[in-house]
């Protein structure tokens, strides 16, 4: 059995009385493409969000390679209004920030692209690798670590280069085409050097020949670099051709996960979502 | 490292040393009252704190209107510990000559005043960088406001000497010490924008979701600028104070904010370059050139309309109305004067007559 990489237990995410995701629990193993799917409003970019630290649940516990990440359980006013169950199980509060969940090693992508859009595509990967750098604000500033800066340099080039952008390096990033706006998107994900990626719809807005590229590009980044990949995705064929396990979310709550055709067998699963999808 | 000097590197050196040589020889040659050196020394000055103001709104994304407030700290810290002992008493002839009876040399007092407006700014930063575009303007406006309402305090008169002027510290005369000083400080924020914490700054202007989910701590990032813009601007502070011979925090109103903040729009947002250029422009205007606007003036008998004192502020409003309407990217936009460019469209400008005349002759 392979590594657990990320596991997530009993999250429930509530807005005042909404529940967003209702106990989501689901796991991804390492060196896996796993993808969560379910119709528009289902909670699946809720709980990316989640697992990323822009928002905090309410309740439940989030690990990161067995090491608890994010744990939290209903607090103050959410006591009255909480709907969910197993109240004193994660009794801990650990919050992380955005900055910090990146650190450990997750990285993301946007449903809306999320570039820096006045800066040149060099320096959108080159963003990636500050966190990391050795050195503080001084030390920058007077060039007294130039090595580091080098370093930075080449890694993020050497980035670019395998996921051939090098030739749109001094390119602004925003006047990028959209497709290569989503490429840049997941090469400055992978700068920051995860061990998990989460993309959130990747192949949105993308032909048929532009998914089907994006298909085996999934697969190549998960190969090259060994990480293990979660995706939110609409694009059936894409799920269907990559994912080892789905995980199908309606209203919040898990109805289905398993491999791609025990998913497309399920019964709820069509009701919910797949019998709505042939209309199209 | 040492190879890659380039000609567009030693060319900008050359224009920095020839700017200061001029800079030096004119004021050999020219009546050194001539407004022109005005310009020059209070130029450099507001260049400076429109720089550092630049940090912020240009190159960070943090919408501030705090600057004169840290002008002030600045400008009153230099003051407040250069003023030599033997002249206190005069000074603080209300509060018996003060409670701070020692002095310090200039160059450390300047840094000390960079020192304090920092730490203002680390306080007042803590609670305020929580808050975005708007609100975040309007906090640090009224703390500007506060900090000048409280340096006028009476109690405090034994450091700050109240509402009173303070006077008598070291000055200076040559136009060199502000451009060195003012030289060196945006060297200084160049040199950071240009660096890896530049880079982040700049990110966190252009998406701050995706700023932190690159793994960059925002507040920390935002909290670092706001400090670093601070302390540069304390320095400028102290500069003005220089400049002035004295010191008084009536001076400091949040029209001295608008003036920085017309200069850095006027330049560019985003451009170190533009704000230089601007700010030696406004000053210029409002100091000089502009300045028949505010004297009634008669051709012959006849006087000409609506020239009289103040009316230079009117064509100022509408200069930044025109700006503001039909000019928004200001000189520079967000682009930088530099060598490297003017060599790189000569380059283009060379091949294209050689294209020409290539394409000419195939005919």
């Amino acid at each position: 059995m392979a590594k657990n990489v990320l596991k997530l237990d009993h999250i429930t995410m509530q807005f005042g009385g909404v529940v967003a995701v209702n106990d989501l629990s689901m796991e991804v193993n390492e060196h896996e493409i796993v993808a969560l799917i379910g119709p528009n409003g289902a909670g699946k970019t809720t709980a990316f969000n989640c697992v990323t630290g822009v928002y905090e649940p309410t309740n439940g516990m989030i690990s990161f390679y067995g090491e608890p990440m994010v744990c939290n359980h209903p607090q103050g006013k959410m006591k009255k209004l909480y709907k969910g169950q197993y109240y004193d199980e994660f009794n801990k509060v650990i919050s992380p920030t955005p900055d910090q969940i990146t650190k450990l090693g997750i990285a993301r992508t946007f449903q809306n692209i999320r570039l820096f859009k006045s800066l040149t595509v060099f320096e959108n990967v080159l963003i990636a690798k500050h966190m990391r750098a050795k050195q503080n604000v001084f030390s920058a500033t007077l060039r007294l670590n130039a090595k580091e800066e080098q370093r930075m340099r080449e890694e993020a080039m050497a980035l670019l280069e395998e996921q051939n952008l090098a030739h749109l390096k001094d390119e602004i990033a925003g006047s990028l085409p959209y497709g290569l706006q989503r490429r840049l998107e997941i090469a400055r994900a992978l700068a920051t050097d995860p061990k998990l990626l989460l993309l959130d719809e990747p192949a949105a807005g993308m032909n048929p020949q532009e998914t089907k590229e994006l298909t085996d590009f999934i697969v190549q980044v998960r190969d090259k670099y060994g990480i293990a990949i979660l995706m939110i995705e609409h694009h059936m064929d894409l799920v269907m051709a990559i994912a080892e396990r789905i995980y199908v979310l309606d209203f919040g709550k898990l109805i289905a996960s398993g491999t791609a055709s025990e998913v497309q067998d399920n019964p709820d699963v069509i009701n919910a979502y797949l019998g709505v999808d042939e209309d199209e | 490292m040492t190879k890659k000097i380039s000609t567009s590197t030693i060319i900008s050196a050359a224009l920095v040393v020839f700017l200061f040589a001029l800079v030096f020889v004119l004021e050999k040659v020219m009546n050194p009252y001539s407004m022109l050196f005005v310009v020059l020394k209070k130029g450099a000055i507001y260049a400076l704190v429109a720089v550092s103001m630049n940090l912020l709104n240009g190159f960070t994304g943090l919408f501030s209107l705090g600057q004169a407030g840290f002008m002030l700290i600045g400008a009153y810290t230099y003051a407040i510990f250069t003023i030599p002992a033997d002249q206190r008493l005069s000074v603080y002839q209300y509060f018996d000559g003060g409670i701070i009876d020692f002095s310090i040399p200039v160059i450390p007092a300047l840094i000390l005043a960079g020192l304090a407006a920092a730490f203002f700014a680390f306080l007042i930063g803590l609670p305020v960088l929580r808050l975005k575009s708007d609100y975040l303007a309007i906090a640090t406006l009224g703390f500007a406001e506060i900090i000048r309402a409280f340096f006028q305090w009476d109690a405090l008169g034994p450091v700050t000497n109240g509402s009173n002027l303070l006077k008598k510290f070291p000055t200076f005369d040559s136009t060199i010490f502000p451009f060195a000083v003012a030289g060196i400080c945006i060297a200084l924020i160049v040199m950071l924008i240009n660096s890896s914490y530049g880079r982040a700054f700049k990110a966190i202007r252009d998406d701050e979701i995706a700023a932190e989910a690159m793994g960059i701590n925002l507040f920390k990032h935002k909290e670092m600028a706001f400090v670093i813009s601070s302390f540069f601007a304390g320095v400028g502070g102290a500069l003005l104070a220089m400049y002035q011979t004295t010191v008084q925090a009536m001076a400091f109103k949040s029209a001295m904010t608008y003036e920085i903040l017309l200069i850095v729009v006027i330049g560019g947002i985003g451009s170190v370059t533009g704000s230089v250029i601007a700010s030696f422009l406004f000053i210029a205007c409002s100091e000089w050139w502009l300045r028949f606007l505010d004297t009634e003036t008669f051709i012959g008998a006849w006087q000409v309309p609506l020239l009289r004192s103040g009316f230079r502020k009117v064509v100022f409003a509408v200069i930044i109305m025109a700006v503001v309407l039909f000019y928004r990217q200001g000189i520079m936009g967000n682009r930088e004067f530099s060598v490297d460019r003017l060599l790189k469209k000569r380059q283009k400008f060379i091949e294209k007559q050689a294209a020409k005349k290539a394409s000419k002759e195939g005919r």
